[in-house]
């Protein structure tokens, strides 16, 4: 309410038979704050009730919900309101309810079951999802007009070259950054020159695959969330099923495929980068010139661990691309649930890859690669 | 009620605007009066809702000067454009209802933050909005993804009412919704108007509507007002643009229904 405006009052008025209520002020949205919060007047249980609209500047339908909450619905005589507020006020009269209460909340067990539920329910239809469009890539692979290879290299555009600056810079200074820290340690029983191990083991094995997938899971993988969601929320998907066409087919397969064919070549180019940075951190703060540390390099790092590192990316694509695409499905039809679902995928699609990780170093000491 | 003489809410002068190259209105004057219903027709393309987004100073004319409530919009400080934004209220084509929220939550939202009203009060108070536009209780708890289209547009009415503002703008009311709904809701804004003594400003492609309850109508052609006033004057006019959007086939029809119930 602005400074200088009057709000609303009530002033009761017991006369002999009838009980006189004088409205004054400002009965408006905004003139009734005062008057809402505090009590409500004591009225006499019986006789009549005259309501004065004499000195009422302002009138609308906030107030005259007020108005008939005051005297508790009860019926009243109206005075000398202007026929606009009579009306006003017989219109709200009858449309107007007691709150309905509010809506009940479920309990704790209840909430904490809903969810489990819920959870459960992705699980499965991850699980679902991942074997429809396993189907689908099988049907397209036997019919390869199906493929659409024009969306998947797109896909390789968008998510591979397009994320080349970022991928390498990181990689590079990962490089950097373990180069130092092992190196310092090394240092200290002068075993410099294995600083070439440290780094090359790191990088190509872990580092590489794995930076590269966390930032291709929040780069791609969010992307694909939001854009399969929007789709969802503007019906584009359900015009490509009436279309006769399938959003599998169209707008995942290219994705997953273009994904496991840019994650690896973009694991290479990071371990590239990342194996220049170590060297370049080697010879500024451990004297191991780069001659000697290519050779050492040679020496230590066999094609098993560069493959190691390699053969992870198209699993980690597949993750990506599929949590992503599955969450988008996922989202209802609201604004809301795509910022939800997109959050989602990448913390989804990060947790699994690190899982994964770990699942193939259990199986790589097993095998004794 | 036509207004005719009442004092002025809504005034466009000179209005020019364009996208890139393209003109959209070439110098438009208009006059919108308090306590009419007030419509702004024309064919696809002839700028209503760009000209409507320029009442609501959501677009920004290239020339000519906004009055809206007797403020003149370029004067207009930026702290006192939501005190103005309140005295109005906006349902939009394809009801803009928060997605995430119920419907109650939806009426609640400008209530919430403007007002500072009991919480109780609030929600009695976006309850009867949501009964004004023939909602019952019964649909305060749900989203708008779980409403019908018609139910949809009364839930965005009740949220643009839930002020009471003074202005109310309509984009398309009636689009999308089957005969008997459209018709529900003519009469809807008609008993609101009367009731609330609001004025009304409507875009429009529905004839039948414009018959039914416009006050005055402004036929927008080429840029430019191509006629303006009761209905019965516009379709008098002998302008070719009027003279092609109302004695076209379906404006013969509608008409013909109109002067049927009558």
């Amino acid at each position: 309410m602005e400074p200088g405006v009057e709000g609303a009052r009530l002033h009761v008025e017991r006369g002999d038979g009838a009980t006189r209520l004088r409205a004054q002020g400002r009965w408006t949205v905004d003139g009734i704050a005062a008057l809402a919060q505090a009590p409500a007047p004591a009225l006499p249980d019986r006789g009549e009730l005259v309501l004065d609209g004499g000195a009422v500047e302002a009138l609308d339908t906030a107030g005259a919900w007020l108005l008939w909450r005051l005297i508790g619905g009860r019926a009243a005589r109206l005075e000398g309101w202007r026929p606009g507020q009579a009306a006003l006020l017989e219109l709200v009269r009858r449309h107007g309810t007691a709150s309905a209460p509010p809506p009940a909340r479920p309990g704790r067990l209840a909430r904490l079951g809903a969810r489990a539920v819920r959870q459960a329910r992705e699980a499965v239809s991850l699980v679902s999802f991942v074997g429809a469009v396993t189907l689908e890539l099988a049907r397209a692979l036997a019919r390869p007009r199906r493929l659409r290879l024009r969306l998947a290299l797109e896909e390789v555009q968008h998510a591979g070259v397009e994320a080349l600056p970022i991928v390498g810079l990181l990689a590079f200074l990962m490089g950097i950054v373990i180069a130092y820290q092992g190196g310092v340690q090394l240092r200290n029983y002068g075993a410099n020159i294995f600083v070439a191990d440290l780094v090359g083991l790191s990088v190509l094995r872990e580092i590489a695959p794995l930076i590269t997938a966390i930032l291709l899971a929040g780069r791609s993988g969010s992307a694909y969330t939001a854009q399969i969601g929007t789709m969802q929320v503007t019906e584009e998907i359900d015009a490509l099923r009436t279309l006769g066409l399938s959003p599998l087919e169209i707008l995942v397969v290219p994705k997953v495929l273009g994904l496991m064919l840019a994650l690896p070549l973009l694991t290479v180019y990071a371990g590239a980068l990342g194996v220049g940075g170590g060297m370049i951190m080697a010879q500024w703060v451990l004297e191991v010139s780069p001659a000697a540390f290519l050779e050492r390099f040679e020496q230590a790092i066999g094609l098993a661990s560069y493959l190691v590192g390699v053969g992870k990316a198209p699993v980690f694509a597949a993750i990506i691309a599929l949590v992503g695409c599955h969450r988008g499905f996922l989202a209802g039809a609201s604004a809301d649930s795509v910022g939800r679902q997109t959050t989602l995928s990448v913390v989804q699609a990060i947790f699994l890859i690190i899982v994964a990780d770990a699942a193939f170093s259990v199986l790589f000491s097993r095998l004794g690669i | 009620m036509t207004g005719a003489g009442g004092e002025v809410v809504v005034s466009l002068r000179g209005i020019e605007t364009r996208f890139g190259s393209q003109r959209v209105h070439a110098g438009i004057d208009l006059d919108v009066r308090r306590g009419e219903i007030f419509a702004l027709v024309g064919g696809s393309g002839s700028g209503k809702t760009t000209l409507l987004r320029v009442m609501l100073l959501l677009h920004r004319p290239a020339a000519g000067r906004v009055t809206l409530l007797g403020r003149e919009a370029a004067r207009i400080g930026g702290h006192e454009l939501p005190a103005l934004r309140r005295r109005m209220g906006v349902l939009f084509q394809h009801d803009a209802l928060f997605s995430g929220l119920s419907l109650l939550d939806n009426v609640l939202v400008p209530l919430r933050e403007h007002t500072r009203l009991p919480r109780g009060l609030m929600r009695e108070i976006a309850l009867l909005k949501l009964a004004l536009v023939g909602l019952g209780p019964e649909t305060g708890p749900r989203l708008p993804e779980a409403l019908s289209g018609g139910m949809r547009k009364r839930g965005a009415l009740a949220r643009a009412l839930a002020l009471d503002p003074e202005l109310l703008f309509l984009d398309e009311p009636t689009a999308g919704l089957d005969p008997v709904t459209a018709a529900g809701f003519d009469e809807l804004i008609l008993r609101l108007r009367d009731s609330l003594g609001l004025t009304v400003v409507l875009v429009t492609h529905d004839l039948d509507t414009l018959m039914r309850i416009a006050d005055r109508v402004a036929l927008l052609a080429d840029g430019r007002v191509a006629a303006v006033g009761t209905l019965d004057e516009v379709l008098a006019s002998e302008d070719p643009a009027a003279r092609r959007f109302f004695h076209g086939p379906r404006g013969l029809a509608a008409r013909e229904r109109a002067w049927s119930r009558a």
